[in-house]
């Protein structure tokens, strides 16, 4: 198990390495240091997880939580200190295989995508503290350590957001992620406070065990406004995983975050960094079902709704990346909508929402590096400027296809198996769930295949120069994802991931895989009626739709209602009387009036500095001669 | 023997003299005086309590050796300085050497 202290280890002497040194060595040694640190960790985390989950992992039938690092990092009192250490389940490893695998690709495609960019060295160095990071958080041992990765985890996407920092709009988006996913770790780091008060720990095996036995113990009974203190405390963490994962209303950042460059928004805002709140979830959810199973519903609502309102947004984006930024929004949330509606005796909604994010990482990173390959060949984001791009990239149109199909559900790729699960825990335990999930179903498959066609059918477009192919490197990240994507559906998943560390069998159930097949199907039919070829049947039905249509392509206007409620309460209300109280009261009183008060002191007793030796020794004579008859007589 | 009080009276004259001596002289060398007359008031002090109350012990006498030491060294430096200032400003008056106030 020593491996799993090494496979952190790389990423982050990587990220030294070439943080620190970067600008002595030329591009490509850089690059080829940090993808061979990757690929190590890959390497590494695929034995470390055939280790796991084949000899150390099982014992009596079930999957045993490891913990084969842990040292106390700081001690404030007996009871309170923060641990840092390694803490291997099932979920974890799954983890650490899906974010090695995705970012070796990454930083495999990146060699060819980044080639030639000013500041190549630093872009390696960031993808590898970004992995180092998320690596750290998936293996955190208690909720605090969790918290400190999550928040370095912000720090190098923001980075990687501002990465083409000449660009205002980057600037922008970089500092509209930090700030509302910072916003959201408010809540995050508030729930972990109330958290630990009641349950005096931080640790996830102490929380979780025995059916969340402590903190049903120590917080249910405690009660604020109606609910329990572990509801709240829940709830506030919920809170810091919808900002993280993109949950309705803190998605705003996601889309904008697509300013970095392409292969980023592959690794972190698609396969890895936005499934960490649906990753926290999970490895609290004995607490979240136990001590809080309102919470819980909740999550499932609130995933429902975000994923179908992702989904009409995704509908009417010109932009590849934007589209895809709200594809990924409504699958995380079909994620966390899983979580949501599974229970401890019937896990099936927690097994089929780690399935989806171990396919899902796979298929959006492609998608995300074909759509990289796509700007690359064409120089434009816009799908408007796209089109016939079949005869001119032929593996990328097929890799595009196969993750297309994937998303959409079609068998035998990966997302069929995943999403049907999700459906029938949806089925089994909330049909308006499910339903809302099968209306998410079909318009993915129609908006992914509306990308599809527009992108790769209808008529050639007049390029000022023909798309030329990729480079070899970003062929073959995106030909091994592709492979990735075909068989990961086919892993025995519920074999090794179980709400309760079994294994169990899961079988299709045929009437709700036949439902998600045709509603994917029908998805795939409508866009193909619209957009195979460029008849103008698509912009009369966007007219007929004319109010839907332009608010779902301004995104249902939430950045604005935003923006209105920053400038007016929060800037308006708060700001604004804090900055006047800080320049009058702070520095006009207590700076200014510090600096003034001992200039007039010093004005007046500078006189008694007359340089007069005979003075001072007068002073001090007399000045001891007063101590000493004031200590005889009192 | 002499009684300790005469020692301790005498040394107590001694040791207001130089304190007077030094808060009214003028003159850095008389100055200088006053100081060795406050030093050696001091060692008096040790010696004679040494001697009177604690005749086993040596300690005191010790001290006073150490002073006269430190004191002489100490007269040396300060004579080395008072030459210097005398060199610089030709005059050894304490009520002109103020200029390292500025």
């Amino acid at each position: 198990m020593s491996i799993s202290l090494l496979l952190l280890l790389v990423p982050l002497l990587c990220f030294v390495v070439l943080g620190l040194a970067g600008h002595k060595i030329s591009a490509r040694i850089a690059g080829l240091t940090g993808t061979a640190g990757m690929c190590l960790s890959a390497i590494l985390a695929c034995g470390l997880a055939c280790r796991y989950f084949f000899v150390d992992g099982k014992s009596e039938g079930v999957y045993r939580s490891l913990t084969p690092y842990s040292f106390e990092w700081l001690r404030f009192s007996g009871s309170l200190h923060i641990d840092l250490g390694i803490f291997l389940h099932p979920v974890s490893v799954m983890m650490l295989v899906v974010i090695t695998l995705v970012s070796s690709m990454v930083h495999i495609y990146s060699l060819g995508y980044m080639r030639g960019e000013k500041g190549f060295q630093r872009y390696y160095a960031f993808l590898s503290l970004f992995t180092f990071s998320m690596l750290g958080l998936v293996v955190a041992t208690n909720i605090f350590q969790m918290y400190i990765f999550w928040e370095l985890v912000g720090v190098s996407s923001y980075l990687l957001i501002g990465f083409y920092y000449t660009r205002p709009a980057a600037i922008a988006a970089s500092k509209k992620a930090f700030i509302v996913t910072r916003f959201a770790d408010l809540g995050f780091l508030v729930g972990v406070l109330l958290l630990s008060f009641h349950t005096k720990t931080f640790d996830f095996a102490e929380l979780t065990a025995h059916n969340a036995a402590l903190v049903v113990d120590s917080a249910t009974n405690v009660s604020f406004m109606g609910l329990s203190a572990a509801s709240w405390a829940m709830g506030l963490i919920f809170v810091g995983g919808a900002g993280k994962s993109a949950m309705f209303p803190l998605h705003v950042w996601l889309p904008d975050a697509m300013e970095g460059p392409t292969p980023v928004s592959s690794l972190i805002h698609a396969a890895t960094m936005v499934v960490a709140g649906v990753y926290m979830i999970a490895v609290l959810f004995p607490v979240y079902s136990f001590a809080a199973p309102d919470v819980l519903a909740f999550i499932g609502y609130v995933g429902a709704f975000t994923a179908l309102f992702a989904a009409l947004i995704a509908i009417a984006q010109t932009d590849v990346k934007r589209a895809l930024a709200f594809s990924t929004i409504s699958q995380i949330a079909y994620m966390m909508t899983a979580l949501g509606v599974a229970t401890q005796t019937d896990g099936t909604g927690y097994t089929a929402s780690m399935f989806h994010l171990f396919t899902h990482a796979f298929f959006k990173a492609l998608l995300f590096l074909c759509a990289g390959a796509l700007i690359h060949a064409v120089g434009s984001n816009d799908i408007g400027k796209m089109g016939n791009l079949r005869k001119y990239m032929p593996l990328t149109h097929l890799a595009f296809l196969i993750s297309c199909l994937a998303i959409a559900g079609i068998p035998p790729f990966s997302g069929f198996f995943s999403k049907d699960e999700i459906l029938t825990a949806a089925f089994n335990n909330n049909r308006l769930l499910f339903v809302v999930l099968l209306i998410v179903a079909l318009l993915t498959a129609f908006y992914m295949f509306r990308l599809y066609y527009r992108i790769f059918a209808g008529n050639s477009r007049n390029y000022e120069h023909p798309p030329h192919k990729s480079p070899p490197t970003m062929r073959f990240a995106m030909a091994a994802l592709a492979i990735f994507v075909c068989v990961s559906g086919l892993v025995p998943f519920s074999q090794f991931i179980g709400v309760d560390g079994t294994s169990h069998e899961t079988h299709i159930n045929p009437a709700i895989a036949a439902a998600g097949v045709v509603a994917a199907l029908s998805g795939i039919v409508v866009a193909a009626l619209l957009y195979r070829n460029s008849s103008g049947r698509a912009a009369q039905i966007a007219a007929r739709f004319n109010r839907l249509h332009t608010m779902a392509a301004n995104k249902f206007y939430i950045d604005e209602i935003w923006i209105f409620f920053t400038k007016t309460f929060v800037f308006g209300f708060v700001a604004r009387p804090l900055a006047w109280f800080d320049k009058t009261v702070i520095d006009g009183v207590i700076i200014n009036g510090a600096g003034r008060a001992t200039e007039k002191i010093a004005h007046l007793i500078k006189g008694l500095q007359s340089g007069q030796i005979q003075f001072y020794a007068f002073i001090f004579v007399f000045g001891t001669l007063f101590i000493t008859i004031w200590i005889l007589l009192v | 023997m002499i009684p300790m009080e005469h020692y301790i009276i005498i040394s107590s004259v001694m040791f207001f003299a130089g304190i007077y001596g030094f808060l009214t002289r003028k003159n850095l060398l008389a100055m200088l005086i006053s100081v060795e007359l406050i030093l050696n008031s001091v060692e008096i002090n040790f010696s004679v309590f040494n001697r009177y109350l604690y005749p086993e012990n040596m300690e005191g006498m010790f001290f006073s050796l150490f002073g006269i030491a430190v004191s002489a060294a100490e007269t040396a430096v300060a004579i080395a300085i008072i030459i210097n200032v005398y060199r610089n400003m030709h005059n050894i008056d304490v009520r002109h050497i103020d200029v390292m106030k500025h």
